[in-house]
């Protein structure tokens, strides 16, 4: 076992505990990101208990308020009100909500497909390889967001006929990579013990394969989540994402584009969230992928 | 080499078949593809005659058939919103996305290139930490946002330019940088990584020992060889772009393929959105061709074609 004495001695360059993390330098310019992130999905687990008023409250004397408009009531709207004098700073909290809701399971549904279609393809090769291949070459010319588009059309827009879309239209960029890391790791004397040992096929795939391959993975679904949450917002931009009452930041500003004159607010407030959302998700995608893929640090 | 171009054109074509078959089955997904078809109010005797007007009241198999068929001889189908040819809708607004493509492409191009090559030959100084965040910025940008916020500063705060509208040049600026900032980072990007790498080649330390200065090094023979992988990155991007037009067009009302798009799927015209999605496709599928070809034609290195051992 000629593998154990270098893992071992790979070991110290993977920081174990937090304050090891915090003490490598190039860790640094990330974590303000980090912090966003976390910001971001502490906003959309606890938004019904962050957001000061119901998103979907209407109040018809207040409509188009800037930001620090206080009611006869005495409530601050801090981040001013849309067109139907609905609270925007609640709805952009719960509109993070929506918008990684959507990233994460369509991330998870195209993940989980795309990577199984890849270890099939990469392990049993042949005609099965081929027609996989094959239909990722495919899948992958038509461009993402009007097969998003014209699925999505067919289909109706909700949030379950959302993810199952993304899914749909992202799993080929899984199963590229899938496939290409098995091919290499499949013909692995490991795996081979395993087989004459009389292992099943499940079991080498789940096992011995799969944990070998999951590095990339994660840094693919990383980046794709960003990607995802781009798609959500711009699928919902065009009418073709979520439906209101439902807020999302794309349907916000696809109605605050109509009072860009007037009330500039609608639309930067959710524009500012999703930048730094998707920014915060690229930098630690790519921070990962520098991580855990040595190889691609140039890139 | 002509080997090679018969092999990937094969391999093109499939790709093609296969794009067609897929908008064949997602046209299908929901059913009857008639009710995708009919204009809103339709009564049910108007349909079921549409149905049969149509064909779709025959096997699948016949359907897909007479489908490859039609779109075989270029027929796209006849527009039961609009009446008319759906070639001649279409063919109607590939000008003006043409345009945008091109406004977006340059502004890529003359901000990405010069950033990427600046960041590559000057590693770890303040020009690559002031410049690399542009390009990240650039990256994470969601274009309906630039955009509006574009609007915001030069048509509403400042009236400098139009905000939406096609009549004159000016109005194409606006969202030529919008559409555009996603390629400038993908164009910095590849050059720097481009240039990095072959800075460290030896015939860069051979032409920097032989005592030419390391600016004529660079313009002289680093970036003629740093382009190989710019220009086929370039193909690719005008396939984004084209893709990207979706979400620009609609926020500047620029009367393009991209908003055509938005506007067939809210006025129910499935065959002109088909129409697209198989001309953004098929588009796309040349465009990979091109970049094929002209990576053979800039690296005589590079022998496309290897016989199966």
């Amino acid at each position: 076992m000629t593998a154990q004495p270098m893992s071992i001695a790979a070991r110290p360059h993977r920081p174990r505990r937090l304050t090891q993390f915090l003490a490598r330098h190039e860790a640094w310019p990330i974590l303000p990101f980090a912090v966003i992130l976390a910001a971001f999905v502490f906003m959309a687990v606890a938004a019904s208990g962050l957001a000061p008023l119901e998103p979907t409250k209407q109040s018809l004397l207040s409509r188009l308020r800037p930001p620090g408009f206080t009611s006869s009531a005495g409530f601050v709207y801090w981040l001013g009100t849309d067109e139907l004098g609905r609270d925007l700073l609640s709805r952009i909290i719960f509109g993070a909500r929506v918008s990684l809701a959507v990233a994460f399971l369509s991330v998870c549904a195209s993940g989980v497909v795309g990577t199984a279609l890849g270890l099939i393809a990469g392990y049993y090769r042949g005609w099965v390889e081929i027609a996989i291949m094959r239909a990722v070459d495919i899948m992958l010319s038509i461009p993402a967001i009007l097969l998003a588009i014209i699925t999505v059309a067919v289909l109706g827009p909700s949030f379950f006929n959302l993810i199952i879309v993304l899914g749909f239209t992202r799993w080929p960029r899984y199963t590229r990579v899938a496939y290409g890391q098995t091919l290499g790791v499949a013909n692995l004397a490991f795996v081979t013990a395993a087989k004459l040992g009389g292992a099943g096929d499940a079991l080498i795939l789940a096992r011995h394969i799969l944990p070998n391959i999951i590095g990339p993975m994660i840094v693919v679904a990383t980046l794709e989540f960003g990607l995802m949450v781009l798609f959500e917002a711009g699928l919902s931009f065009l009418g073709l994402g979520i439906q209101p009452p439902t807020p999302s930041w794309g349907a916000i500003m696809s109605v605050g584009r109509n009072y860009v004159g007037t009330a500039w607010w609608i639309t930067v407030f959710p524009g500012l969230c999703l930048f730094l959302l998707v920014l915060s998700i690229n930098l630690l995608g790519d921070y990962t992928r520098d991580r855990l893929d040595p190889r691609s640090i140039q890139r | 080499m002509v080997r090679f171009l018969v092999s990937r054109g094969a391999q093109s074509l499939i790709s093609v078949f296969g794009v067609m078959t897929i908008v064949f089955v997602i046209m299908r997904l929901a059913g009857d593809p008639t009710l995708l078809l009919v204009p809103e109010g339709s009564t049910r005797e108007e349909i079921a005659q549409l149905r049969h007007q149509l064909g779709f009241d025959r096997p699948i198999a016949v359907q897909y058939g007479a489908y490859l068929w039609d779109l075989f001889r270029f027929d796209l189908g006849t527009s039961f919103v609009q009446r008319v040819a759906v070639t001649d809708i279409v063919g109607a607004r590939v000008p003006y996305t043409l345009k945008l493509a091109a406004g977006a492409l340059f502004a890529a191009v003359i901000v990405g290139l010069p950033i990427g090559i600046i960041t590559a030959i000057r590693r770890g100084t303040t020009i690559e930490r002031i410049l690399m965040p542009i390009v990240l910025i650039g990256q994470s940008m969601p274009t309906f946002w630039s955009g509006i916020l574009l609007i915001l500063l030069f048509a509403v705060t400042l009236d400098w330019l139009p905000s939406s509208g096609a009549d004159r040049l000016s109005s194409l600026v606006m969202q030529a940088i919008a559409l555009g900032a996603l390629s400038m980072a993908t164009f910095a990007r590849i050059a720097r990584t481009s240039i990095i790498d072959e800075l460290s080649k030896e015939y860069v330390r051979a032409a920097l020992a032989k005592g030419i200065s390391r600016g004529r090094v660079v313009l002289v023979h680093v970036l003629r060889n740093a382009a190989i992988p710019v220009i086929t990155v370039a193909a690719l991007e005008i396939a984004n772009l084209l893709a990207g037009a979706v979400i620009v067009e609609t926020v500047f009302a620029w009367p393009g393929l991209g908003q055509l798009a938005v506007q067939s799927i809210q006025g129910r015209d499935f065959l002109v959105v088909q129409a697209l999605v198989l001309l953004a496709s098929v588009t796309y599928i040349l465009l990979n061709l091109l970049a094929d070809m002209l990576y053979s034609l800039v690296d005589p290195r590079i022998k496309l074609y290897r016989p199966k051992q």
